[in-house]
């Protein structure tokens, strides 16, 4: 008996590229499948397609002794146009950056930058005093320092050894 | 020259350029970066702007998802750009270049007798 290698038929004659190149025809129409109408731009008011491909701001956590510090890089945003809210203990930070008409007949040759809306959401690890929430924005990063709630601090517990 | 700032110590910032008749605007988006920690300079035909973030804060960093290095890129110039009226201004996060061309290669409509 002779062992040789198991090809599928349809495959033989193709070259290694093609295949790979079948192979991503074939997720490519696995995912239209899939999300094919979440991403047609008449469907949820014009946003379906952020549904695949949103713009997701970084977020860093920073934790001290008093406070928890949420940063977000959001470059070239309207102070307006950010909003923030707790609720339940999640932090949800979202806005809109809209798209500028001001090169008007210029030819684009690059066009990287996120336009539109975005939306994250971060569960706090402690419960933060929500009277005394402060914000600001500078160099395109919004910071959000959440006093933490009084009964979330370490406390130290002097134990006297006998 | 290249060997000193390996590519992979740095994040290539998201622009947009664009083409007006009177030259080019290129916007790069470096956020935590203010007008201190920004660098552009030219060298012969190639922009290179640099951007470094400001040291986070010294809290205990519980979660990032931020670049820890520092932005760069460099752009080829289209040699119609006047080099020495090159303008830059940060504002939010958001570099903003002017480029412009120089007056003799702007287009020009020639009236006829």
């Amino acid at each position: 008996m002779t062992l040789t290698r198991w090809q599928r038929p349809d495959l033989r004659n193709l070259s290694p590229l093609r295949r790979v190149a079948s192979l991503r025809d074939d997720v490519d129409s696995l995912f239209k499948l899939a999300f094919g109408y979440l991403a047609d731009p008449k469907l949820e008011n014009g946003h379906g397609l952020q549904l695949m491909e949103g713009w997701f701001p970084p977020v860093d956590v920073y934790e001290d002794k008093d406070n928890l510090l949420v940063k977000a890089e959001l470059p070239g945003l309207k102070k307006e146009d950010i909003s923030i809210s707790l609720d339940n203990g999640n932090l949800t930070l979202s806005g809109e950056r809209k798209q500028e008409e001001k090169h008007e007949g210029a030819d684009v040759y690059r066009s990287e930058r996120w336009v539109g809306r975005f939306h994250r959401t971060v569960n706090l690890p402690c419960r933060v005093d929500a009277e005394k929430i402060k914000a600001s924005y500078s160099e395109g990063v919004l910071t959000v320092t959440l006093p933490k709630a009084e009964d979330a601090k370490p406390k130290q517990i002097p134990i006297s050894v006998k | 020259m290249q060997a000193q700032n390996p590519e992979g110590s740095y994040a290539s910032p998201n622009v947009n350029v664009v083409e007006t008749k009177d030259g080019y605007i290129l916007e790069a988006e470096m956020p935590g970066v203010a007008k201190e920690g920004l660098e552009v300079s030219l060298e012969e035909n190639l922009l290179t702007i640099t951007g470094r973030r400001q040291p986070g804060p010294s809290a205990n960093l519980l979660h990032r998802e931020s670049n820890t290095v520092d932005y760069r890129r460099v752009f080829e110039l289209d040699p119609a750009i006047e080099s020495g009226k090159i303008s830059a201004q940060i504002e939010q996060g958001i570099l903003t270049l002017t480029l412009p061309k120089a007056e003799k290669v702007k287009p020009r409509r020639i009236a006829v007798n």
